[in-house]
Order: structure tokens, then sequence, then C-alpha cells
């Protein structure tokens, strides 16, 4: 549980050091992660709405939040959202995910 | 929820071979369930990335080089940003935009010190950059020494400013037109306006 107060994605007006301007292409999977997210929040289905994608993403924790890129931030709040909302349950989310892997180490093996 | 991935690689290649990434395999598995519930159809999700991809800072470049050409829509922007880029076919979905305009002694740069929240509509995605620590924490005290890191130096007259924008209300710099370009066409002006230019960190590109 981080403090009351500033929280670790409350950064303006702290030291840092050089921007770093080199960019780089925006992966595949996090393409997908930022459609879900708009399509979550489009006013027709209203799933998960950008203050709620905040929250989630707040309430990582600091050590989390330094140590996650952009976009596992936010398909770690995303997931954490729906699963608070019961729109998925943590038993479905376990067992999809241990099957993607295992078809994952499948492919790769061939 | 636990993370189980210390130490990842933030670039993997697009084609990777290797394993998936711990949130790669979340991505995946929250997909699939969102698309076997009905929340979501695969093909939707196709449409989003490919609209997304779509999106540049042309956009961004053509409403400037308007309000460049036709004061009338530029006090129009100014006044209403959202409604003016509408004029335009430009769809600012459920955001607010509100444009700074720079002057020959007021320069407005923008940021988000809480996460990300950008133009996307009028610029595309924000740049790696634009997210970084160092960027939200920095410019909203040392602006200027932030711009030089962009190459842009400013002479000390003018009166920096910097807006920090909201999930519901984004920013969009309307740089100063450059010198020397009367005789250019709306479509030559909105050349020289780039994405860097429209968050306030460069100037437009002399022609």
């Amino acid at each position: 549980m981080q403090e009351a107060g500033r929280g670790p994605h409350d950064m303006g007006g702290e030291s840092a050091g050089p921007v770093d301007q080199a960019a780089h292409d925006r992966l595949m999977w996090e393409k997908r992660v930022d459609a879900l997210v708009t399509l979550l929040g489009h006013k027709d289905r209203q799933v998960l709405r950008v203050d709620e994608l905040r929250r989630g993403i707040e309430q990582l924790g600091a050590a989390a939040y330094d140590r996650m890129s952009y976009y596992e931030r936010w398909v770690a709040s995303m997931t954490n959202v729906l699963l608070e909302k019961g729109i998925i349950t943590s038993d479905e989310l376990g067992r999809r995910m241990a099957e993607v892997e295992a078809r994952q180490a499948e492919e790769a093996g061939r | 929820m636990t993370d189980q991935h210390a130490g990842h690689d933030h670039t993997p290649p697009a084609d990777q071979d290797g394993p998936l990434t711990y949130y790669q395999t979340m991505e995946i598995a929250l997909r699939e369930l969102l698309v076997e519930k009905g929340v979501v159809t695969a093909d939707q999700i196709r449409a989003a990335v490919e609209a997304m991809d779509a999106r540049t800072p042309a956009a961004g470049g053509r409403v400037v080089a308007k309000a460049w050409c036709d004061l009338d829509f530029k006090q129009r922007l100014i006044a209403d940003g959202t409604a003016a880029c509408e004029e335009l076919g430009i769809d600012m979905g459920p955001t607010r935009l509100v444009v700074v305009e720079n002057t020959d002694d007021i320069h407005n740069v923008i940021v988000c010190t809480l996460c990300s929240c950008y133009p996307r509509m009028l610029l595309g995605p924000p740049p790696d950059w634009y997210k970084s620590r160092a960027y939200r924490s920095r410019v909203v005290r040392e602006p200027r020494a932030v711009l030089r890191e962009f190459g842009t130096e400013l002479p000390d007259h003018f009166d920096v400013r910097v807006h920090d924008s909201t999930a519901d209300m984004r920013y969009l710099v309307l740089p100063r037109r450059p010198d020397g370009t009367s005789n250019l066409s709306e479509e030559a002006l909105a050349d020289l306006v780039g994405r860097d230019c429209l968050v306030g960190v460069t100037l437009p590109r002399l022609p």
C-alpha cells in the first residue's frame, strides 16, 4: 500500500535524468492492448472507463509501476478491473493463461 | 495479482520466437475470454488496431495550417477546439480539445504528468518520451532545460507555459507561422508542422 498523498504515478516536478528520445515501434500485442482499452471504454459498452484504467494503474504499487513497461501496466490494470467487476473470473483467467502457455510451448517444440 | 516478471526485456522483436512474457500471455488470455463472452469481436479488435495505425500527426498539421490561413477558423479553433476539428471531419471522441497559441512572447508545451493523455485523434499515439518519467517529471519544473534537449532554445523574454492534460481534456499547441511562408499553400504549410512542435518541444520547420 502506498502512502496517502502522492502516488507513484504522480511525478510532476520531481528530479530525473535527461529525456530519452529513442522510440520503439509498438509491438502487435501492445497495439491489441490499446485497442481493447479503446473498445471496452466505448460508450456503447462502458465496460472499462478511462478513470478505472487509471485507478488500476495507480494501485499497482510503486515497485511494480517502475518495473513494468507502459502496456504491461495497462494490461495488468485492465485485467484487475475486469476481475473486480466479475466480467472474467480469476479461475478462467488462470486456466486460460496456462492453456496459452501450453500452446506456445507446443508450437515452439515443433 | 502478482508480478512474476522482473527483469524483462521491454523491446522483444515483433516476430519473436522466444517464449511469451507473462503480460503477453495475459493479453492473449484476456482477449480470448472477452471474445468468447461476446464483449468484443476479433474483427472489432482488428479494426481498432488499423484505425489507430492510420492516425498520424498529419491531422494535427492540417488543423494548424488551416488556422494559419483562415483567421476565422483560428478563432473558432481557440474558442472550441473540439468543434473546430469536427468541421474538418476529425472526431475527438469523448475528449475536449483545448488549443493553446504560441505568440511572439508566449511558448506553450503540453504534458500529462500523471500518465500519458495526449491528443491522439490529431497526432496518433504518443511517442515513448512523452510517457517517460524524465519528461513527465521535469517539463513542469524546468521546461527550458527540457526544450534545450530537443534542440529548442527560446529567448529569455518568452513566457513558457506548461499545460498538464487530463483524461477528458487534451491540449494542442498552435505554433507560430514561420516567417517567410506567406507564399506557401495550406498543404505546403502543413508539411512544416511535425508532431513535436504540436506538443511544443520544437518549433515548426523552416521552408
